[in-house]
Parts: C-alpha cells; structure tokens; sequence
C-alpha cells in the first residue's frame, strides 16, 4: 500500500487583526504558497481538496460552498470537515491510503478578529439545557478543568509558568505579535479570568490561514527529493458532553496517540521522537497532553524543572512557541502545529533549529468545549 | 482521480437502519441518531463496541441551536472513546457520509465503520428557511431577501425553457414519488395524487408549486460498512461498494447555466470509472436520485447520463421511471414522499440502494432484477453532486 507524503505547505502569518484581506484572500495567499512550495498546477494536478472549519466561526450556513474558487478546487472533489486542520489531513490520509488518489490538499483558516460575538459563539456551543444556564464563559469550563487536571497530574503552578516562558521565548524567532519575554514577577501578576486559569494561562485568538499538500509515494517521488512522511495518525474523541469528561483524564487522547504510534511502529514515544508539537490552547493542556500521550519520562515534574521540554532538553516541545506564543487560530491550530513540525524537520526553522531531527509528533485538541483529539507521527 | 489496480480493501455493506421521517418527532437528536444506529447495528449482527469508527453527517451547522453540533452528538453516534469525525457538502452530505464511511474502510484504517446521517429541523423557529437565509454570500446577495425556493424557482424555469419541458411532465414526478412513498413505513407524505392536483396547489415561487416541493422532517438514518473478511464473516450476501464520486462548483450560481448540472456529470463520471461503468443507461438497474423538488429527478437523471439531456421527461411520461418500468427512479418514494431531514434523506436513499439490492425493500421491491443501484445527493449552492454505486 502506498506511503503518504507531505510535499508542500504554504501558510499567511498569524496576526490579532488582518483587516487588508477578507476570509477568501487570506486562503488563497495560503494556498498558492503552498502549490508553488510543491511545485504543482492545482487545476490540473489536485484530485481532492478538503477544508475545516464550522459554520458559525465563519458567520454562514454550510461553509463549504464558500470555499472551491479561492483554491483552485472548481468542478473538483471538495468537502468540508467539521474538525480541526489535522482532522482534515487524517480525512486525505485516509484518501491517498485507498489508492484512488494521489494528490490532496488541506486548508484550515480563522478569521475570528471578524467574529463580534465571540463569546456568544462560544456559549451557544454548550449544552442548552445543563450548562448555558450556569456558565457564561468557556474559560470557566477550562479552569474547572484545570483544577482536576493539576489534582490528577500532580501540576504545580511553577510548572505551568515554566512553560508559558518556554513557549513565549520559541515564538520569539517566529516574529509572533505575542511573544514575550516573561519573568517570574510578570507571571505572578497576571490576574485570574476564572480561577486558577489566569491570563497568561490562556492562549489570544489570531487570523491565519494553512494548505498543506499530501500526496501518494509514487507523486511525491516526482515533486520532491525530501518529502515529509505521514507515518502514523490517530483521531478520537472523548464524548458530547464535555461537562461530564471534565473530571477524568482525556483518555481519548491517549486512544488516539497509541493508534499513530501503533501505525508509525513506535514502543517507546519519548525515545524514538525527536521533538513534539502538542495543544497548548492553555498551559496546562501541553503538560495534560505530553502526560497522556507517554511523552512525560514517568514524571512529569522532573522533566519539567529539568528543561527537559526546552530547545536545548532532551525532547523539545512546540519548537515553534505554540498557541502560548503565537496565538490560536481556531480551526487552523492543528495546521499551525504541523507548519512548525515541517519547519524543523525540513531544517528551515531558522534560530529555533533543533539538530537533525527525525521524527515528530503534532497533537491538538479541538476548541472548547469540544472533546476531539486528533494526532500525526511526522518522519523524514 | 486514477484507478487503483492495486485494490486491496473492498467496502460492503452489511446493515442499515432508519427512524421515522416525520414534521416534529419527540426525540432529541441524540435518540434519533442512535435509534437509527441501534437497527443498522441489529441488521448488521453487532454491536456498538465491534464498531471501529464513526462518521456523522449533518448539513448545516445550527439547525439544532448547538455549535460544534457534531461534537455534542457524539454520544448519540455511539463514538465515546472512538475515532469519529464529521464530514459536509450542504445537501450532498447523506449521501456524501456513506462515501466517507467507504473511505475509512478502503484506506484500510478501520474494519467496521458506522455512518450516521441526522437532521432534526423542527427546532428552527418559526421555520427552517432561516437558517438558510445565511447560505447565500452576505454581501451580494444576503441583501435581496432570498430564499432557497426563490433560486430554485430560477434553476426550474432554466430548465423548462431550454428543453420545452411542460409543468405536467414534472408534476408526474411528484405524483409517481408519493404514491410510491404509500409503500414506505417511515415515509411522511406518501399519498394517491393527480398532476391536476400539483399544477392547482398553492403557488410558492412560480413555477414551484406546494407539491413540487419535499417537506421539511426529521429523521435519522445509519448504515454499517465493513471491510471484505468481516462482511464475509457476517453476511453471505453483502452488498459492496463499487463506485464514489463527488464534485463541488463555483459558488457563482449566478455565473452559471443552470439547465445543466455540470458538476454531477463529474460526479457520475468518477463513480462510473471506479466501477468501471461505460455506460450508465444500460448498467445501472435502478437510482435513487435526489428530488427535493420534482424536477431535480428529471435534472439528475440527465447530469448522471441516466437519460440524454431533455429526455427525462419523456421517459417518465412513458412509465420507464415507475418500479415496474425499465429503470425504476426513486422506488423509496424520494424526498417527495418519504421526506426531507436533509443529511437523513441523502442516506436514506443509499440505504433503500441496499435494501432494493437485498431483496428486502418489501412491497417497495422493483419488478426487475437488479444487481448495480446507484444513490445521488445535490446540495450548497445548486453546486455539489455526490454519487454511490453499489452491486450485488
């Protein structure tokens, strides 16, 4: 059966505001960066292209109707995911791995500094009966959460802060309109939205857009000398209600990480890895993640105080400096995630190149309050 | 495309199940969902923790108040712990979720894939016409006020025009899909009409009469695809699937001649090569093509090379389309008759594909024998196509 490759990708910056360029712009930037990356005529040469997002993040019904000019994708075999970017490149995964088709595009975007009504977006995503009522704000959903999470794992609040330094600092390079430079003072006085989650906690939404390019072994062999292989994925998710899974550990993560690591025949994550780019939407899901998806060394404190997790540890983490440090872009976090793995193992990470890195894993959590894990083994 | 000579994981389909098509049903998304999920699991012989992966279809994102809806579904489909995603292509989506489903299991990922397609549209107050009052572009055309009869309205005219077709020609596709809706246990307007009564009910958008048009429902409608051992471990007849194809146009409608469907003659064109169909006419025994309005059957059979443009009309004034004629359309009863719960009704005519090529669709049953059954779904902006062709 045939190997899956990732032979282009083409992203726009993440910036707070994109004011210059509307939804469709900002997708077509992406996309043709991407096409010249892999070297190919969408028109001729794409047989599928496959978008994420949700209608209400993009104000319309149906979203999938707006998307097949800016991509070259008219009277082609487009669809739309309901799921994040990662979602998506599981789904052309998947398609390759039929052996029908050989090349398939992935876009994700956000254009969330056009959504008035945010929180609302957000409130209307829970369940209308138990919780809209109660709770105004998904943040208060994540601090319960986080609450349980640092109970369950043994998280200390030095812990987090270590790595909301670490991120910020990675993101640096990345020109993000976030990073900074945190000291501990800085942290101490960040103020609480819901306690314990406190700002700095929290990583700020930001506009972007991400196509990225797979394609069968047999194209990519013609496109390119050094494709990135797609060796293992996994998706799953927790269940509906995230009220009820709040309480547990997101074993579901756990599920899909042991399926990519069965695929890409991995036993021992932390050891045969070379770096990770995890879901840090807040601080305290990149500790949650590394735990569940055995990236923690048997204890996670140590690993932490240790630097285990730095540029210069023993097993890096969001190289690129994460949402933390660069923002979230709703739907289009997976692809962010992924775009900082091909950087590094590409070798075109810049000041934040790791040395000779072979393989990488890029996990991400759907937005609150969803409960939707999806996870790739990257390898060179 | 290209075609995959190295085919290593055929897709069967070894059960399907679906609830009531009704106005206002009682359950909850969730319950709808998994009644529909609990009979295809019944037919197929398992149950839900054989079951490796789910795949939700629903069209539009609100029509149950909830964002993230397939998120908070989950649980409905059964997927705790599960790989599951949701897939959408607007009004392709039923049919399109049955090719998803396909794709987990001839990728090789999964083994038993469950596939659930839900619609529950009487929560939209007071009508569900305002939810899609948003798919049109929020600059150019939002502002015109339109709604989805008054496109549709356009798209009828077009057709009628170019070909010369007369209003009682595609008013007999109503009356053909209602009466055999009567056969169908969970339709919601199956009835005895006459063309007369189509072209004298209430005027909506000229020419798209009251009975032109399927209803609004609710409903929800699963199937179970497995990979070649496990369907032959479960069933001695699985029905497999032979051939997808979807294809999605610009999203200027306006830009378009709308007399044709370009984009489904892509669709059925992929289909038809991954089946290794040369011609549709003579190979295909009978199709259940979408028909939110009467003349969509007329319109798809031509986009599917089911008959030569212009000449669907003539083919259902002579009986060919009726379930006892050469190339029975719609033996379920359609959208027309069994009703419309968008993404439900999509998959329900794959599954009424299964049911007919099992021999178990009852007095629905098609006179002729049939082998090759071919299920086609259209949505967004009169834009996507997406077709399924299953043998016996």
């Amino acid at each position: 059966m045939t190997r899956v490759a990732l032979v282009g990708i083409g992203s726009t910056q993440f910036r707070p505001e994109t004011p210059q360029k509307n939804f469709k712009e900002l997708m077509y930037e992406a996309a043709s960066r991407a096409y010249i990356d892999a070297g190919i005529d969408p028109r001729k040469e794409l047989d599928c292209i496959i978008t994420a997002s949700e209608d209400l993040w993009e104000g319309v019904a149906i979203f999938d109707e707006y998307v097949p000019d800016q991509l070259g994708g008219v009277l082609k075999s487009v669809f739309t995911v309901g799921g994040d970017g990662l979602h998506g490149i599981i789904h052309a995964y998947m398609l390759i791995k039929t052996g029908y088709f050989d090349l398939v595009a992935v876009e994700a975007h956000s254009k969330v500094s056009e959504i008035e009504t945010l929180q609302k977006i957000y409130h209307f995503a829970m369940d209308p009966w138990y919780v809209r009522p109660v709770v105004d704000n998904p943040y208060v959903l994540a601090a319960l959460e986080m609450m349980n999470m640092m109970r369950l794992l043994d998280i200390t609040f030095d812990m987090l802060d270590m790595t909301i330094m670490k991120n910020h600092l990675n993101a640096v390079e990345w020109g993000s309109p976030y990073a900074r430079i945190y000291d501990y003072d800085n942290l101490e006085s960040s103020e609480y939205v819901a306690q314990p989650l406190r700002e700095v906690d929290i990583a700020p939404h930001v506009d972007g857009a991400t196509v990225a390019v797979l394609a069968s072994e047999e194209k990519a062999k013609e496109l390119t000398d050094d494709p990135i292989w797609i060796e293992g994925v996994g998706w799953a998710t927790q269940g509906g209600r995230v009220e009820r899974t709040l309480h547990n550990l997101p074993t579901a993560l756990n599920t899909a990480g042991n399926m990519a690591y069965v695929m890409a025949g991995i036993e021992n994550p932390m050891a045969e890895l070379d770096f990770a780019e995890v879901d840090d939407r807040f601080s305290f899901r990149e500790l949650v993640s590394l735990a569940m998806l055995r990236l923690d060394g048997g204890d996670l404190m140590e690993m932490v105080v240790n630097g285990v997790y730095t540029l210069d540890g023993d097993f890096p983490v969001n190289t690129g400096g994460g949402f933390l440090g660069n923002g979230y872009p709703l739907e289009a976090g997976g692809m962010m995630k992924l775009l900082h793995a091909v950087k590094q193992l590409r070798g075109e990470a810049g000041f934040n190149q790791l040395d000779d890195p072979e393989k990488a894993l890029v996990a991400i959590r759907r937005e609150v309050p969803s409960n939707s894990y999806a996870v790739l083994v990257l390898g060179r | 495309m290209r075609m995959n000579i190295h085919l290593k994981n055929r897709v069967a389909c070894v059960g399907a199940g679906m609830t009531l098509f009704r106005r206002r049903l009682y359950e909850t998304s969730d319950e709808l969902m998994w009644l529909a999920a609990k009979q295809a699991l019944e037919d197929a012989g398992l149950t839900i923790k054989d079951i490796d992966c789910v795949v939700y279809g629903t069209a539009p994102d609100n029509f149950d108040g909830i964002h993230m809806q397939s998120e908070a579904l989950a649980d409905g489909g059964g997927a705790l712990n599960k790989p599951y995603t949701r897939v959408y292509v607007g009004g392709g989506t039923g049919v399109f979720s049955a090719i998803a489903g396909w794709w987990h299991v001839a990728s090789g990922l999964c083994r038993r894939v469950l596939v659930i397609a839900e619609e529950k549209m009487s929560h939209v107050q007071p009508h569900p016409q305002y939810v899609f009052h948003h798919i049109f572009d929020p600059v150019t055309e939002k502002p015109l006020g339109v709604n989805l009869i008054w496109i549709f309205a356009l798209e009828m005219h077009r057709y009628m025009y170019k070909y010369n077709i007369k209003k009682e020609d595609i008013a007999l596709v109503s009356v053909k899909n209602k009466r055999n809706a009567l056969d169908h246990p969970a339709a919601q307007l199956g009835m005895k009409i006459t063309v007369e009564d189509v072209l004298n009910s209430e005027v909506l958008v000229w020419p798209v009469q009251r009975l032109d048009i399927s209803p609004i429902s609710d409903g929800a409608v699963a199937l179970v695809f497995t990979d070649e051992e496990n369907a032959k471990q479960l069933t001695d007849e699985p029905i497999w699937i032979e051939g997808v194809g979807w294809n999605l146009d610009t999203m200027y409608w306006t830009n378009r001649d709308l007399a044709f469907p370009t984009y489904l003659y892509y669709a059925g064109k992929m289909a038809y090569k991954m089946a290794g169909i040369h011609n549709p006419r003579k190979e295909i025994d009978f199709a259940e093509v979408y028909d939110p309005f009467d003349y969509k059957e007329l319109h798809h059979m031509e986009g599917l090379q089911l008959a030569r443009k212009g000449e669907a009309p003539i083919l259902t004034r002579e009986g060919v389309t009726e379930r006892d004629g050469d190339l029975p359309i719609n033996p379920s009863g359609g959208l027309l008759g069994v009703g419309n719960p968008i993404a439900a009704a999509g998959l329900m005519k794959v599954a009424e594909v299964y049911w007919q090529l099992k021999g178990q669709a009852g007095k629905r049953q098609v006179k002729k024998d049939v082998v090759t059954g071919l299920a086609q779904a259209w949505g967004d902006l009169m834009q996507v196509g997406t077709v399924i062709i299953m043998r016996r």
